[in-house]
């Protein structure tokens, strides 16, 4: 399905330094149920988020009101574990469109970048001073442009540079997703199989 | 023509095409589904007015969220069902094969796929599971995938994907007694730690691997992914070969053996290069236990807890977390702490094999008071053959009784789940925070170690009952 657009991001940011995030701790298997991709925002780091009563708990990030916005910034190695989509469908629907950790678990990265949710990689040192400005300055705001791969942090006067295929660059911008790539060559793909003999 | 692995000769047999500064275009062979991470992807086809491109290509089985006790009645929770009746209608719809709760095949994905020939050599396979690279044991290329590809190969047989770089892990030496293939890859993500091969596909090979059987390649494949790998895979040798001789598909259509002649070549040249090599000393390895909340936090049964990641380095507050989470301390011993849970099952250790070490370790001995045992088959065929062999019998002796087929506490989507704050030896693969139900702590092991926790109530060396 086409997804929402993404070129330009002005965002504060929310902070959790904590490395190896697995996406079950993103989303815990007990709500992986449902048959729709909606939703799933409300048990977004449930176990972390909720004590076992069910009330919130106040020493997780995202109950601290002090810090809100669409981009998520956290420890090496996010999403790691299962290949669970909801992690990312959790991530999307609860209101992030884009991560900053220093790197990503192969499947979630693919898995986001087919959601419209960008992956930013920076180095882990600067992540790190990343994490440290956020929290002594929770309004701080992050400009993400997808067009130029870049991340800024106007008031700190900082800019990086960050990977991003092409391809996967032209389908965050116009909101296409690669089902349609595959779909438009299915000849090719018919091709391939009589060649293969298959 | 330049030295190639045996990752990239197969990954570029199902080269269709290669987008410029992008992914490539993969052809899939064969494709696994299960309850869980499809109902997104077949709603995705129904809107775009889509059907399955490629269904013969395309099995499915449910497992995640079914229950281990009386399979057959209802589902009791409305969700799971839902979810299992899901699959069916759409495995309906679409003319794919499913083998089904209550089917004499069913069994966990990972599990019946190769049990029943359906993984073969040389292949491309996908599951929107995580730990499909199990099926890499066969010398596939196989790697889990999210339900956005799961809807993809579904609609064109194909994936987009940017190639891994390759990596070699050589295992060489003896494999130590009471050391399974279990405590061979948990020592090795143990050093290359959670994310150490993030990117790549690890090629395993050496003397100690190509000793093993298919159920022990299979183990040490599954987990490639607790170490961030995209796969891992052995390459076939006449192991491989004759364990796929004997399973139900070559067996009910001998006519295609002569198909093994084409798998005979499928290995890495001899010169080829790889982006990474990692060599291991098996002679080193003893039975492993994990001690925090992500697989790689691991260590020797006999050892003690580490006071942080790296020796000499300040403890991270991920690590304390993590060990505040198990309620250990830095620096404690493992060996002695009691235990409540065991399981033995899962896509890692739910084979044969893995009640056969079980049972042979508990054999005369009686399970500890106060330890709640879940013994989990994989499959159906691994269940009958439990019986067939007589190993029910010596679990019934010793005080545990098996369930029926399924993912079970591995991920504790079904009732099987481990109470908050308990200890389980669980020979699983993910001891991350919740796994097996919220709070609930995981101890990963081999079914030996699980053994020996099961009959004692206590974290054991199974050397020391052996």
């Amino acid at each position: 399905m086409p997804k929402e657009k993404l070129n330009i991001l002005e965002s504060t940011c929310v902070p959790l330094p904590l490395e190896n995030i697995d996406t079950d701790q993103i989303i815990p298997a007990r709500f992986l149920s449902a048959t729709s991709r909606e939703g799933f925002g409300d048990n977004l780091f449930r176990d972390w988020r909720y004590n076992k009563g069910g009330e919130p708990n106040n020493s997780f990030v995202l109950n601290n009101k002090k810090f809100y916005g669409k981009i998520l910034v956290t420890g090496k190695n996010f999403g790691c574990g299962s290949s669970r989509e909801h992690a990312v469908w959790a991530v999307y629907d609860y209101g992030f469109r884009v991560v900053i950790s220093s790197f990503f678990a192969d499947i979630f990265r693919n898995n986001a970048l087919n959601n419209g949710l960008l992956p930013v990689i920076l180095p882990e040192t600067e992540v790190l001073i990343l994490l440290e400005m956020i929290s002594l300055d929770p309004s701080l705001k992050v400009r993400i442009d997808v067009s130029e791969k870049k991340l800024e942090i106007p008031s700190a006067g900082k800019s990086y540079t960050f990977e991003l295929n092409p391809y996967k660059q032209e389908c965050l911008i116009k909101g296409l997703d690669d089902i349609d790539y595959l779909l438009n060559m299915k000849d090719k793909i018919v091709e391939f199989e009589k060649r293969k003999g298959i | 023509m330049a030295s190639k692995t045996l990752f990239d000769k197969i990954w570029d047999a199902h080269l269709v095409r290669s987008i410029e500064a992008g992914p490539d275009v993969i052809y899939i062979d064969r494709h696994y589904i299960h309850e869980v991470t499809s109902p997104q992807a077949f709603k995705g086809l129904e809107e775009r007015g889509i059907k399955v491109f490629r269904p013969a290509q395309t099995l499915a089985t449910a497992d995640h969220n079914t229950p281990t006790k009386d399979q057959h009645l209802p589902i009791k929770d409305e969700l799971s069902r839902n979810q299992v009746n899901k699959l069916i209608e759409n495995c309906r719809k679409n003319g794919i094969d499913l083998f089904g709760l209550g089917h004499q095949y069913n069994g966990i994905v990972h599990v019946i796929g190769p049990e029943l020939g359906y993984t073969r050599p040389g292949d491309t396979i996908v599951c929107g599971d995580s730990h499909t690279s199990t099926h890499g044991a066969f010398g596939a290329v196989a790697f889990g995938i999210g339900t956005s590809e799961v809807e993809m190969v579904l609609a064109t047989q194909c994936i987009l994907q940017t190639r891994p770089k390759t990596m070699k892990i050589k295992v060489d030496g003896e494999i130590q007694k009471g050391v399974t293939s279990k405590d061979i890859i948990m020592y090795i993500i143990s050093k290359l730690t959670s994310g150490g091969a993030t990117g790549y596909f690890v090629e395993y090979c050496g003397t100690a691997i190509e000793k093993l059987s298919m159920e022990a390649r299979m183990t040490i494949c599954n987990m490639s992914i607790e170490m961030g790998a995209r796969g891992g895979l052995i390459a076939p040798d006449e192991v491989t070969f004759s364990y796929l001789k004997k399973t139900r598909y070559f067996t009910d259509n001998p006519f295609e053996l002569k198909i093994f002649d084409s798998w005979k070549n499928l290995k890495s040249d001899r010169d080829a290069k790889y982006d990474a090599d990692v060599n291991i000393n098996a002679n080193e390895i003893r039975p492993m236990l994990t001690y925090g909340t992500n697989p790689g936090m691991a260590a020797a049964v006999d050892e003690n807890i580490p006071v942080s990641e790296k020796a000499g380095e300040k403890p991270s507050s991920s690590f304390l977390k993590s060990l505040e989470y198990m309620g250990f301390s830095p620096g404690e011993k493992l060996a002695g702490h009691n235990i409540e849970f065991v399981f033995v099952g899962s896509c890692t250790n739910g084979r044969i094999e893995d009640f056969r070490a079980f049972a042979e370790l508990v054999k005369g001995k009686k399970k500890a008071p106060g330890v709640t045992a879940l013994l989990v088959p994989g499959s159906k065929l691994v269940e009958q053959q439990i019986i067939k062999e007589g190993l029910l019998k010596t679990l019934n002796e010793a005080g545990f009784e098996l369930r029926q087929p399924g993912c079970s506490s591995c991920l504790a989507m079904n009732e099987d789940k481990i109470p908050a704050g308990k200890y389980a030896v669980s020979t699983s693969n993910r001891n991350f925070e919740g796994r097996q139900g919220p709070g609930a702590r995981t101890l990963l092991a081999s079914p030996l170690t699980a053994a020996a926790a099961a009959v004692t109530g206590k974290i054991t060396d199974p050397r020391d009952l052996m």
